[in-house]
């Protein structure tokens, strides 16, 4: 009994640890963000591979997403008449809901796991030593360029996601279970508030910033050789998909 | 020039460093010895502030670097240059890429003035016109040279070597002792080596220190040294395990 205690304190301890850690690697990330060099080039480099190199994978699930929703949506307005919300419904979950949480899921998975797998490396081999050797400071040139790029491009990954989930609903919808498509449309302009898409950009602009902080620091501490980059790419995608869904909650019970 | 005073450090309650004291004198090359895992690399990291310790100082030219900021200490480092045990050259950047990286983020020249001193020193550590190979095609031998490049690209005062012969076949460990000696010949330069390679420290030191249980136990140039009467001196020199001169 006292060794469960024992593990569960000193589990909480751990995380507690560490989540003060990554604030101060935020921190230490913002006060050198605006200190020339700005490192722009650094900068479109990470967008590059967080955003333009996630486009296709957000794309497919985005149009995937948008499909099923509306099947299964389809399904359930049937049950009372409600077919024509369809277009409404598909609009409202992806903007506020799906888009940013499965864009910020599909990048950790491709991006975030990258930038621990590769920090990680760094560290290990100490090349992250030989910046600092170098009197160059590695949150600046590492984890700031990353960190942008993600609040960048992640909303706009998301936007791109959000579009093609309804025109996703729209093909199956109005291609497939033959809803008139003037009303597929005009529900959702009229049901679709310019709020609901701004709600949905700012969470994702807040898991940008969650998933790269995340991946940088998992990699940045990384221990142990090639084992160590290994565990430090599966926690960095862990912790980040975990903290995208409870972050998401707690986003959505203050905005909406 | 380097003044290292009761040094203490630990990890996780494992005594590393235990009140070391050292001192490094201007255009030699002091070679620190000792077994694998007992403290050398954490020491070298203390010299260049890496690491800092839980008490005592490290002086560099009388400023305690210890007590600096960060950005005064960047200052101080860039009057360093390392070269690490597997060269930590950066695998994203070509060979030239790689050597000029601190003349691009800490000089105002010119890209061409930058390529002309990044052959220079390419041609210094012997390995002209490899600019655009990537440090994965190059082998251990080559890779710590380019490294090697890199650490005086600056110019530096200080170089500080992490088990630089390590790993390496004896010709090439041979073809890197006599580059580190010509080198500091050249340019003058102090030079602190780390190693547990007794032949190599014998030929390129001026000065040698031995650290065990986490402190200095004997200084000296390599005659004294080898004429020691320290008996964990000697069993380390000729590899004899330390149970074994404790028992005898």
């Amino acid at each position: 009994m006292r060794r469960f205690f024992f593990a569960v304190g000193h589990k909480t301890l751990s995380a507690i640890n560490q989540m003060g850690d990554m604030a101060i690697m935020l921190i230490s990330a913002l006060s050198w963000a605006f200190i020339p060099p700005l490192r722009i080039r650094n900068i479109f480099k990470q967008m590059e591979f967080i955003g333009v190199k996630s486009i296709f994978i957000v794309i497919l699930t985005g149009l995937f997403t948008g499909g099923v929703l509306a099947l299964q949506s389809y399904y359930a307005f049937r049950k009372f008449g409600g077919e024509s919300l369809l277009g409404a419904t598909v609009a409202l979950s992806m903007t506020r809901e799906l888009g940013p949480v499965l864009t910020a899921l599909m990048v950790t998975g491709r991006a975030g796991s990258a930038i621990a797998a590769e920090l990680g490396t760094m560290r290990v081999t100490e090349q992250i030593d030989a910046l600092a050797v170098m009197a160059i400071n590695p949150v600046k040139y590492l984890v700031v360029p990353r960190i942008i790029a993600g609040i960048l491009v992640v909303p706009i990954l998301t936007v791109i996601d959000d579009f093609v989930g309804i025109v996703g609903g729209y093909v199956i919808g109005v291609g497939l279970l033959k809803i008139n498509p003037g009303i597929f449309m005009a529900k959702m302009i009229e049901l679709v508030e310019l709020s609901d898409i701004f709600n949905g950009l700012f969470k994702s602009v807040c898991f940008g910033l969650l998933l790269t902080l995340i991946g940088c620091y998992k990699g940045y501490h990384t221990r142990g050789g090639a084992e160590g980059v290994g565990r430090a790419t599966t926690e960095s995608v862990v912790v980040s998909s975990v903290s995208i869904l409870v972050g998401d909650y707690i986003l959505t019970s203050l905005l909406f | 020039m380097i003044k290292l005073v009761d040094l203490h450090k630990s990890f996780n309650k494992l005594k590393v460093l235990d009140g070391l004291n050292l001192e490094i004198n201007r255009g030699e090359i002091t070679v620190i010895i000792g077994r694998s895992g007992g403290g050398k690399s954490v020491l070298l990291k203390h010299i260049i502030g890496l690491i800092g310790p839980d008490a005592g100082h490290v002086f560099i030219d009388d400023i305690d670097i210890t007590q600096l900021k960060e950005k005064e200490l960047y200052k101080i480092r860039q009057r360093f240059g390392m070269l690490f045990q597997d060269a930590a050259l950066f695998d994203s950047m070509t060979v030239g890429q790689n050597v000029a990286f601190p003349l691009a983020e800490h000089t105002d020249l010119s890209k061409k003035e930058i390529a002309r001193i990044v052959a220079g020193k390419l041609a210094d550590v012997g390995l002209s016109g490899i600019e655009d190979k990537y440090p994965s095609e190059l082998s251990g031998g080559m890779k710590k040279r380019v490294g090697l490049a890199r650490a005086i690209a600056m110019d530096p005062e200080i170089i500080l070597f992490d088990e630089p012969t390590t790993g390496l076949d004896p010709i090439m460990t041979a073809a890197i002792d006599e580059l580190i000696l010509g080198i500091q010949r050249r340019l003058n330069l102090t030079c602190v080596v780390i190693s547990h390679d007794i032949q190599s420290t014998f030929k390129i030191a001026n000065k040698i220190a031995m650290l065990y249980k986490g402190k200095i136990i004997e200084t000296g140039d390599p005659e004294s040294f080898r004429n020691s009467e320290n008996p964990i001196v000697q069993g380390f020199l000729q590899g004899i395990p330390e149970d074994k001169i404790i028992n005898s």
